[in-house]
């Protein structure tokens, strides 16, 4: 636990030494989608009785925990490739287990403000969803998958620049195929099956539902439970092969 | 205190060392000398569990550090070669951090942290950010961030790389301090000085192997205490000798350019191996 708490603890001092940036960070994309596509061309799109705009927003909250979660791998790495602080950690009785839960537990707190930060454009821009225990289970489940998956590919790759690729390659593509812009029921069915592997499609679809007033549906979440899972036992596996 | 048999590493086909036997005993100040890729840094990063084990044994205070791993860390103190700091934290948190990671109570950190911080003359620094500390400053950091938990065992790899002569010594100084508090120190360096000046045995280490290991006199010693650098034209031969009297006499008959002085571990390096340290 002592390993848990300095690991988590570490995150926690670097955010809060650099939090007005990482907050105004947060907010710059999240406010040009809203402005871009939310309120310049929202007013042009109307799914069934819902406007874009709120629409959007949970779009944007389940993007954010994965973007916010993710970017945990890039303060790992730098503490991996440049300070070397990794070597502190490697050296120190702790377990593997308590490596990948503190790291973890920081990509998820960064969500958590990320979100924050959204809901906060969201009241600016007078929009009021519904935001129950279930809203921020689907986000709490969201952000332990990709911080759980950050940790992993951080510990995975051998530089920092391989990590820039990773994130181009998968975070990029998910974040605008994973049902944040446009609803994916109107795609083909293959087109469908694609983009259902995609955890943040369940994220997706989960937040949304509750923030709009519509039942959750039980398999979103299993599937979310069940990617977090994968990731962590793979982000297990990887701090121990970090080792050379 | 700490023993090796037999350790192997191999990275491809490379051999960064290549079955190392070794006791370091306890209160012992351990010194391996060897230049730049003999797999000093090798054996000091398997012992402290941040590279895997090739193959043998290594146990430390009797803890096997394979099938050990944790109790085998919790007795050492690990200052790496380059700066590995958290520059964004204070010097303060730097020491916090390492005390909870070898879980180390609330109180116990807090004195600790005073008391270090007095013992490496930081006590003015302690809310400093790392990043606003000079290269000297670092590394006397990094010293009592590995002293922090009390260890039985301090690694130093080349703790001194990269700092001008005047930093050099003060280290130096520091280093013969923790020794006094009955602490085992592992030591590497491809400084001849440091190993000479801290050192109570030195092993040469040589493309992974030890090709010896004594006291620093006892190696210096099977050469001879004087040395002259015979320089004619574009080389450079010395000669060893027993007593000053026998250099002058050898000098006194040839008329070429010397240079009289004492024997040091380099000679001894170099007439073992053919290469110089450093």
């Amino acid at each position: 636990m002592h390993g848990f708490i300095a690991i988590y603890l570490r995150e926690m001092l670097i955010l809060k030494r650099r939090f007005k940036r990482q907050l105004a960070g947060m907010a710059v994309s999240p406010l040009l989608y809203l402005v871009t596509f939310g309120y310049a061309m929202g007013g042009l799109i109307q799914f069934g009785d819902v406007p874009y705009l709120h629409f959007l927003i949970p779009g944007l909250v389940a993007m954010a925990s994965m973007t916010q979660s993710f970017a945990i791998a890039s303060d790992i790495n730098i503490a991996r490739f440049y300070w070397n602080i990794f070597e502190e950690f490697q050296a120190a009785p702790i377990s593997r287990l308590a490596y990948a839960a503190g790291e973890t537990l920081a990509g998820m707190t960064r969500a958590f403000i990320g979100v924050a930060v959204i809901l906060l454009l969201a009241l600016l821009f007078g929009v009021r969803l519904s935001y129950g225990p279930l809203f921020w289970l689907a986000v709490f489940l969201n952000s332990f998958t990709f911080a759980a998956l950050a940790v992993a590919m951080a510990m995975l790759v051998k530089s920092h620049a391989d990590q820039a690729l990773l994130t181009n390659f998968i975070i990029t593509p998910m974040a605008f195929l994973g049902g944040t812009f446009f609803p994916i029921d109107k795609l083909p069915d293959w087109c469908q099956a694609i983009l259902y592997c995609l955890p943040l499609t369940h994220a997706s679809h989960a937040i949304r539902a509750v923030a709009l007033g519509y039942p959750a549906a039980t398999a979103d979440y299993l599937a979310l439970l069940a990617a977090g899972l994968v990731f962590f036992w793979l982000a297990l596996y990887a701090v121990g092969r970090a080792r050379d | 205190m700490i023993r090796i048999e037999n350790l192997q590493k191999s990275y491809g086909a490379a051999r960064a060392v290549d079955g190392v036997d070794l006791t370091v005993n306890r209160g012992e100040l351990f010194a391996f000398l060897g230049p730049n890729g003999a797999g000093k840094t090798t054996t000091i990063r398997i012992l402290t569990g941040l590279t895997k084990i090739g193959s043998g044994r290594v146990t430390i205070g009797g803890c096997d550090i394979a099938q050990n791993p944790r109790a085998a860390k919790r007795q050492c103190g690990l200052v790496a070669q380059h700066i590995n700091l958290d520059s964004e934290l204070s010097v303060r948190e730097n020491l916090d951090i390492h005390g909870r990671l070898f879980a180390m109570p609330a109180q116990e950190r807090r004195r600790r942290i005073d008391e270090l911080l007095e013992y490496v003359e930081m006590t003015n620094r302690a809310d400093h950010l790392v990043k606003q500390l000079s290269g000297g400053l670092k590394r006397r950091l990094m010293i009592a961030r590995a002293l922090m938990h009390q260890p039985r065992i301090i690694f130093l790899d080349e703790p001194t790389v990269g700092l001008d002569p005047a930093i050099r010594r003060r280290i130096w100084a520091l280093i013969k301090r923790v020794r006094q508090d009955d602490a085992t120190i592992f030591l590497t360096t491809h400084y001849i000085e440091e190993a000479e000046f801290l050192a109570d045995r030195v092993a040469f280490l040589d493309q992974g192997k030890i090709v010896a290991l004594d006291q620093p006199q006892n190696l210096m010693a099977k050469l001879g205490l004087w040395a002259i650098d015979q320089i004619s034209g574009e080389n450079m031969e010395t000669h060893y000798f027993q007593s000053r009297d026998e250099a002058a006499q050898f000098s006194a008959g040839h008329d070429s350019a010397f240079t009289l002085r004492r024997v040091n571990l380099e000679d001894a390096f170099l007439s073992l191996t053919g290469k110089k340290v450093s």
